[in-house]
């Protein structure tokens, strides 16, 4: 006895959920892409410069709220010289003013769901 | 019982010992008490096997034939493509552990090469040096080792150390069958000559007389004649047991050691009083005289030509169905392998008991059956007239026996009958018993006297547990339905626990059950008088304490 | 020395990723190339290995049998540790690989002075074991999310229940400390386990120490050394779809963990990491017990030499006829 149809038929099926993305991708022809976001609407530089702030933005904002929230330490001197508010409403936001072609295109493309707008509002020209 | 053996709390003190290079040096101190003969040239040449010679294992020089290692790794080769389980088993260990002390030979000795994961590694520890590409350019960082003759010796030592009660596979994540494995090194070591007396010679009798203790036709009827006699000085009444006779409805097989050995002769005594009581139309055969198959431990093939004289032997005398007698791998050999290798059995029908007319279906294609299962239907059927008191003298315990617990699940068969003609039955801790039981220690071959030392050992869970029941519960008598744990229990209870014997089920039904104008029995079976009365009474104190 | 083999070559492995890619900025070796190649050995290695295990028949119905047979129909059988039908045996085989039912009956023994012996549960294997695959398979499916665009809200479900306490920034997720910590257990009882120790190999502490450096890797740029994880999906991506690019503003912590992951994945066919897939075609576990009821094929089965009732008989006649025994021919 060799069960081969069996054995076959649960390879082809291992084979078919583990290759999953190679075919998902195929089907929406979506993938290789990184999102396009939009440029700052104003001013020249951020807080920290953009490879620091793709990868570690969140560990800035959560540095920001403790300062603000805890300690009270409403402002930040950059090296630069100029003095920015800890805020994301008042001082992200206000150069990157446009969530849904700023944050959430990345956020969507990776499926991470922050809650900061738990709180916070969102800007503007966004209806929710 | 030779005189090096060590006294029982010296043997029972195990340490674990792993040698200081490593499992992957190979190494094995022939020691007295721990190995069993080579098989005789003789009964090589019998049987068709290569390089018949006398040799010992002691020998330095094993007089392998030339080129033996080509033999053995084509050998291997050869039953990869074989055996899927081969390659499975050697393919997916990942040494988890989980078997290690679950063997009855580690757990007794300590030697780490009786942990199932090592026993095998012997062997694959070859097929990475020489199947593996990782193997081969890696060598021992892989975990590959030479066919060496050092490392063949070990493969003697140890694949002769394991009684392939698969209860490792119980535990195994992956099932693994370190009894699939032994298996097989034993073929490949059979390749070249490698085999045991114990094992070769039983073979070669059953070969040509049709049992394994070589008993000729006409000692086999003196033997059930004498029985017979027997019965009627107990019982008063003449049961018939016919030999050879054709036209019969069943034939029925038994281990040779039940009319030749004690204390299997009183299961035989069972087996003839029921079937006399129930009028049952079957017959014995000489030539089938042997239920048992030693060829289980020694090859494949060796086991398909010893079977095939059952189906041959029911055919010629035309009987309707195969009933089988209490035995371990005998039973593995019959639910196992029978009907795959000399099968199909058309020309017999599908058994029903003629008693109570329940069909065995679990049996349709097989067509055979086991004399618990048959007894069992019996006593539920309330068909026999059962005097269980007449067993009081006896506590009893039941011994699962490897083959019935792990290779068919026979559980409650032997119990129900058990519970019906015995009323003082106790279990054995529940780790011990039914698919967790322990092997007798001494099966597959090795129950020999010069490999006592392993016997003893092996045995020690057994016995241990048997000890605790009989300290507990006053148990002194083991029950069990193989004729290698009839034949290995006596000398290991003797050392380990004396005071508890060792008898069969059919023993007790025998016992109990009242015959149609029998004489009121002054003894048991075994020839022992009753005495009621002080039994009962250290009973009661026992059960209450 | 097993263990001091096994770490070095994972060290050496590290070191050669970053040196590779640090140093010597082959990113597109290490982004790509050897990305497609070790998938391309996992895939080929995988079926090969299979497709050799189903070449080679099942000659015997031999399943180890836990538990009350099918027999007379008023016992009642155990129908997952001892099945009778298929349907049984598809239970059992759950169990199996789904709660690892085998380990789950592992004792331990011990022979105390006396000799008495002592048998206690031991479930700690099986506990460790079960907690290092299911994180395992949690954590691998979590990743889809950064192999498939747009992603399927199912797969964010999973990730949602894993960082349920929503402890931490980003969110700990439950699998990472777990398959951490179940690792370094299997690992440790390999160490302080006599007979563990006894028994290992090289390639059972290369397979955790490889297992520990993907996890650790994975935890250590999920939490510390954070990196562009939109240029890392675009680079996974690419890849899984044929367009492979390697974006730049991608830290060398991304490439030591792709390359851990690429030598797993080359690695697995060959090791006894197949185990995966081989507990499905295990003989003693994947077969019903009906071997009375229903005959077993054997594909090689061959005649055998045999010893006839006519030759025994030739041999016994005499004997038989002085004892009275019917005989064939007088």
């Amino acid at each position: 006895m060799r069960d081969n149809g069996k054995i076959y038929l649960g390879l082809t099926i291992f084979l078919i959920l583990i290759t999953f993305p190679i075919w998902y991708n195929l089907a929406t022809g979506k993938a290789g892409y990184a999102p396009e976001l939009e440029k700052a609407v104003k001013g020249e530089d951020c807080v920290r410069d953009s490879a620091y702030m793709s990868a570690n933005h969140m560990d800035l904002l959560n540095e920001w709220r403790d300062q603000v929230v805890r300690d009270g330490e409403r402002f930040e001197l950059l090296s630069n010289g100029t003095t920015v508010e800890r805020s994301l409403s008042n001082t992200c936001l206000d150069c990157h003013a446009n969530k849904d072609k700023f944050c959430d295109r990345c956020h969507g493309f990776l499926g991470v769901d922050p809650y900061c707008w738990d709180c916070h509002v969102i800007p503007g020209d966004h209806t929710p | 019982m030779a005189e090096a053996i060590k006294k029982p709390e010296e043997l029972g003190r195990v340490q674990f010992q792993p040698s200081r290079k490593g499992w992957m040096d190979p190494h094995v101190d022939f020691r007295r008490g721990t190995w069993n003969y080579a098989a005789v040239a003789e009964t090589l040449r019998y049987l068709d096997q290569p390089n018949p010679r006398k040799w010992s294992p002691v020998d330095d020089d094993w007089k392998l034939p030339e080129g033996w290692e080509k033999i053995i790794l084509e050998g291997l080769r050869d039953r990869l493509k074989h055996y899927r389980s081969l390659q499975i088993f050697i393919d997916t260990c990942v040494r988890c552990g989980a078997c290690a002390d679950k063997c009855h030979f580690f757990i007794g000795s300590g030697d780490p090469k009786n942990m199932p994961v090592l026993r095998a590694e012997l062997l694959r520890s070859v097929y990475r040096n020489d199947f593996t590409t990782a193997g081969k350019i890696l060598g021992k960082i892989a975990g590959g080792r030479k066919l060496t003759v050092d490392v063949l010796k070990e493969w003697f030592y140890y694949f002769y150390q394991c009684t392939e009660c698969r209860r490792c596979s119980v535990f195994c994540p992956y099932g693994i069958d370190t009894a699939e494995v032994t298996m097989m090194a034993r073929e490949l070591m059979n390749l070249v000559g490698l085999s045991i007396e114990w094992i070769n010679t039983p073979l070669s009798n059953c070969y040509r007389t049709g049992n394994h203790l070589g008993v000729q036709p006409h000692g086999f009827k003196d033997s059930i004649d004498f029985a017979v006699d027997e019965l009627e000085e107990l019982t008063g009444v003449r049961v018939d047991a016919p030999i050879n006779k054709k036209g019969t409805e069943i034939l029925f097989v038994a281990p040779s050691a039940d009319y030749f050995a004690s204390p299997h002769y009183y299961t035989l005594l069972g087996y003839l009083l029921l079937f006399h009581e129930i009028g049952l139309d079957y017959t014995w055969s000489t030539y089938a005289s042997e239920g048992g198959n030693f060829g289980l431990f020694h090859s494949a093939e060796m086991m398909k030509r010893l079977n095939s004289k059952i189906y041959m032997e029911a055919k010629r005398l035309g009987v309707k169905w195969i009933l089988g007698g209490e035995c371990g791998h005998m039973w593995r050999v019959m639910h196992q392998y029978m009907d795959t290798m000399n099968g199909p059995a058309d020309f017999l029908e599908v058994p029903r008991s003629p008693v109570t007319g329940t069909r065995f279906d679990h049996a349709a294609s097989t067509k055979m059956v086991h004399i618990t299962e048959f007894t069992a239907d019996l006593i539920h059927h309330n068909k026999l007239k059962l005097d269980p008191s007449r067993n009081d003298h006896w506590r009893v315990t039941f011994h699962d026996s490897c083959n019935p617990a792990r290779a068919m699940g026979w559980i409650e068969e032997p119990r129900h009958i058990i519970r019906a003609v015995c009323n003082h039955f106790r279990e054995m801790p529940e780790n011990t018993i039914k698919e967790q039981t322990f092997c007798c220690g001494s099966g597959s071959g090795i129950g020999t006297d010069e490999n006592m030392e392993v016997r003893l050992r092996g045995g020690l869970p057994r016995a241990n547990a048997v000890k605790f029941v009989h300290e507990n519960y006053g148990v002194n008598l083991l029950l069990c339905i193989c004729a290698i744990d009839k034949a290995t229990l006596p000398p290991l209870l003797e050392y380990w626990v004396p005071g508890v014997e060792v008898g069969g089920v059919h023993e007790m039904v025998g016992n109990a059950l009242i015959l149609k104008g029998e004489n009121e029995r002054a003894t048991d079976l075994r020839g022992q008088p009753y005495e009621p009365e002080q039994v009962e009474a250290e009973e009661t104190e026992k059960t209450h304490a | 020395m097993t263990i001091l083999i096994s770490f070095v070559t994972i060290v050496m492995l590290i070191l050669l990723v970053m040196a590779g890619v640090g140093v010597g900025g082959w990113r597109v070796l290490f982004g790509t190339v050897i990305p497609y190649a070790a998938i391309a050995t996992f895939l080929l290695g995988f079926i090969y290995r299979v497709t050799l295990w189903a070449r080679s028949p099942v000659p015997f119905r031999i399943p180890t049998t836990c538990g009350q047979q099918k027999s007379l129909d008023w016992i009642k059988p155990s129908r997952l540790d001892n099945p009778h039908t298929g349907l049984g045996v598809v239970g059992r085989m759950a169990l199996e690989v789904l709660f690892f039912r085998s380990l789950f009956r592992n004792t331990r023994s011990e022979v105390r002075e006396g000799p008495r012996l002592v048998y206690s549960a031991d479930k700690w294997l099986w506990a460790a074991g079960l907690a290092f695959h299911w994180s395992f398979l949690i954590i691998f499916l979590r990743h889809f999310k950064y192999f498939a665009e747009p992603i399927p809200a199912w797969l964010l479900t999973i990730e949602h229940l894993d960082g349920f306490f929503q402890v931490g920034l980003p969110v700990v997720l439950a699998t990472d400390l777990i398959i951490v910590a179940a690792l370094t257990f299997l690992f440790l009882r390999r160490v302080v386990d006599p007979r563990l120790r006894y028994i290992s190999l090289v390639a059972d502490h290369f397979a955790l120490f490889l297992l520990l450096g993907v996890a650790l890797s994975g935890v250590y740029m999920r939490y510390f050394a954070k990196t562009d994880i939109t240029r890392v999906k675009e680079l996974a991506t690419g890849l899984l779809s044929f367009q492979p690019v390697v974006p730049d503003g991608i830290g060398l912590v991304f490439f030591v963990h792709l390359f851990l992951v690429s030598v797993l994945l080359a690695y697995f066919p060959f090791s006894k990491l197949m185990h995966m897939a081989g507990i499905f075609l295990s003989p003693c576990r994947n077969m019903a017990n009906n071997n009375r009821a229903r005959r077993h094929i054997n594909p090689w089965n061959y005649p055998v030499k045999v010893h006839t009732y006519e030759e025994y008989e030739d041999e016994f006649r005499d004997v038989m006829k002085a004892a009275e025994l019917p005989v064939e021919k007088d």
